[in-house]
């Protein structure tokens, strides 16, 4: 069954990630993106990574995905043009990509790794007690607090950067000012004046 | 004490730095606009100090924090405060270009650009105090994330604009590489420290595929980062697009932190006779970014250009002293390394400097034609850096160049040495050609000075290191590399 279970999902991301490149709809590439993610989701499961596989849903079908969608949608993107500049390189692509599948094959099959280091150990899981969550989290912010740490400033310099990149101070644009409309008193802004029969008010 | 918070302690400088940009970036929000940028760039400056001098205060020998993935040693000591020392340097040479206005009437200035120098230093000093493939690749990042931004920072310029998005496309293509050689590496070794790695390594009698290609990965990732020929394309068109004071940055620290952890790394983790294997990777790309930075900077006609082919030329020669993965080799990268910062900062800071009558900064070499007529100092702190630059013997710059060929034939390179030397000699017509265009060329333009006192007393200050008074700093500088490069080397 399990075995099953990974073809399927394989065969499916595979086929979803050949269709993100095939599909001549940018919208329709998108959505079979996200085919692909909830693929690599399965996959996920089977290992027995649950939090790994909520976190793709989560973060990349649920945010990432819908980001594409959004920016596919509202760019004006001439599509066909990028795909016939893509055919006019296809050639070099592909030789690019011959030699490093010869390599990676090169690599694969002359694979050997230190002595005393165990291949293929099956994962031990949690220890008892601890849901796999739980276990990430504590060697997240014990073992690895450093490099989690310095992650989040990352995430703060491109947030910098991009505010510097396209945040720009507009002047001649009415802005509101809230300090200014609560200091603002009955007495500066509102006038009592007598209405004489049939004469009308003078402001 | 708590593991974490005696680990926080040992990384004194990453935490102060840590702290300083956050309370930089609140400084710089809620200061008024027109005087955020002053203080916030103080501030910075001062937060680079404070971090510079608690490398003081830190414990002689090697501290190990956060489990492995940090350390503390003479090595980094060294390099933190070239990279700190460069940082400060980079935010105030910036400040006269931050306050001026563009062709468009907009001005530059904006408080972001301390800060960002300020994460990116975070970067390269954890950079080169990491012990562990996983905080090198995160320092790496650091580092190349505000890079990124503060080349396009000039928004309203496509050439800047350009430049940004160059250098960020090919950086994140040299990050995947580096990524892919992390993982053959660790599939090798499974695990990312590289203590661990160099046990494993050291103990192993045939060589694994699989090892070195991800040591050819790991080496071109890296090898783009210090701008390494053949992964240099990117360096001189962003060089001549960022802003200069970018580009004045983008040539001093992050080739000294490149260049330290590429030295750490290879030399820490892959010991005994894979070795050999990434030291003839080293020679090759030493000997092709001598070669091509010397002979394609002939043609150039662009200031900017021109110094980045000399800093891909530089880091060639700096490379020469990783050759031989020797104690005294790896001094002499060091002594490299400290030498070309002053220089380079110095070029930069001289170009900067340098106006047009109209105003607008001066980016051809032909406009620095009679330079010595219209401004004679500036032309000779110039001329300076230009003889240093071209390792003429009473000037510095001679001397790092020496030590380096010196290290490499005591260790049987001596081919290596030659060819760096022959390039040396055709990298000094170029050199010298700017100077005879400054002395003996009929004036074109009447250049005028941007009058910065601060930047004159920076260009000042580097051309009495570059100059043969600089060679009195020759001695403590020997014993400080000499005492970084012993703790790569464990006995």
């Amino acid at each position: 069954m399990a075995a099953f279970a990974f073809y399927l999902f394989a065969g499916l991301l595979l086929l979803s990630g050949l269709m993100v490149i095939t599909a001549r709809n940018p919208v329709h590439s998108v959505l079979w993106l996200i085919l692909a993610f909830f693929n690599a989701a399965g996959l996920f499961i089977l290992l027995g990574a649950e939090f790994l596989a909520m976190l793709l849903v989560i973060v990349y079908v649920g945010a990432v995905a819908v980001l594409f969608l959004f920016v596919v949608m509202m760019l004006d993107i001439d599509f066909k043009a990028l795909q016939r500049g893509a055919l006019q390189n296809l050639p070099l692509g592909l030789l690019v990509s011959g030699v490093i599948l010869a390599e990676v094959l090169l690599v694969a099959s002359g694979w050997t790794a230190a002595p005393g280091v165990i291949v293929h150990e099956a994962l031990a899981g949690p220890p008892p007690g601890m849901t796999n969550t739980q276990w990430i989290g504590s060697q997240l912010y014990t073992r690895y607090f450093f490099v989690f740490s310095m992650s989040g400033l990352i995430l703060l310099a491109a947030m910098v950067g991009a505010i510097v990149l396209t945040h720009r101070r507009r002047v001649g644009i009415r802005k509101q000012n809230i300090a200014a409309q609560n200091a603002r008193t009955p007495g500066g802004t509102v006038a009592v004046g007598k209405a004489g029969l049939g004469q009308g008010v003078e402001l | 004490m708590h593991p974490i918070l005696a680990s926080i302690a040992i990384a004194g400088p990453e935490t102060i730095l840590t702290l300083g940009s956050l309370a930089a970036l609140m400084l710089g929000s809620f200061t008024p606009q027109h005087r955020a940028l002053t203080v916030t760039s103080l501030f910075a400056v001062a937060i680079l100090a404070v971090a510079g001098f608690s490398l003081l205060d830190a414990p002689a020998g090697r501290s190990i924090a956060f489990d492995g993935l940090y350390v503390a040693d003479d090595f980094s000591a060294f390099l933190k405060v070239i990279i700190l020392a460069a940082a400060a340097a980079s935010v105030l040479l910036a400040l006269p270009w931050l306050g001026e206005r563009g062709p468009d009437g907009i001005s530059f200035g904006r408080f972001e650009y301390p800060v960002l120098l300020l994460l990116a230093a975070l970067g390269m000093a954890m950079m080169v105090s990491a012990n562990d493939l996983l905080s090198l690749y995160v320092g790496l990042e650091l580092a190349a994330l505000p890079s990124y931004v503060l080349a396009a920072f000039a928004r309203n310029d496509a050439r800047s604009s350009e430049a940004g998005l160059k250098y960020f496309v090919l950086g994140a293509l040299a990050s995947g590489m580096l990524l892919y050689g992390v993982t053959l590496v660790y599939g090798f070794a499974g695990s990312t420290q590289l203590d661990v790695i160099a046990g494993l390594v050291q103990g192993q009698a045939e060589r694994s595929i699989g090892l070195l290609f991800g040591i050819v990965f790991l080496l071109a990732g890296l090898a783009f980062k210090v701008s390494a020929v053949p992964f240099h394309m990117w360096t001189p068109d962003v060089y001549e697009g960022a802003p200069t004071p970018v580009a004045a940055f983008f040539s001093a620290a992050p080739k000294a932190a490149a260049l330290g952890l590429m030295a750490r790394v290879l030399v820490v983790a892959f010991p005994g006779a894979v070795a050999a294997d990434w030291q003839q990777i080293i020679m090759v790309i030493a000997i092709a970014s001598m070669v091509l930075g010397a002979v394609a900077a002939v043609a150039q006609t662009n200031v900017k250009r021109l110094l980045a082919y000399s800093s891909i030329a530089n880091i060639g020669f700096a490379l020469v002293g990783l050759a031989p993965a020797s104690p005294a080799g790896i001094s002499a990268l060091l002594f490299y390394i400290s030498v070309y910062v002053a220089m380079t900062l110095g070029s930069f800071l001289v170009v900067l400097q340098l106006r047009r009558p109209d105003g607008s900064p001066v980016e051809a070499m032909a406009d620095l034609a009679g330079l010595s007529k219209s401004q004679p100092r500036l032309a000779l702190a110039l001329a300076i850096f230009m003889f240093s630059l071209a390792g003429i013997p009473p000037l510095l710059g001679f001397w790092p160049k020496f030590a380096v060929f010196q290290a490499a034939i005591a260790s049987g390179l001596l081919g290596l040495a030659i060819i760096g030397f022959v390039a040396s000699v055709i990298a000094a017509f170029y050199y010298l050609r700017l100077i005879k265009i400054m002395y003996f060329d009929e004036p074109a333009l009447a250049l005028a000075s941007s009058g910065s006192p601060v930047n004159g007393a920076m260009i000042a200050a580097c051309a009495i290191f570059c100059s043969p008074i600089g060679m009195l700093a020759m001695s403590p500088l020997a014993v400080a590399t000499a005492r970084a490069a012993a703790a790569l080397f464990p006995a």
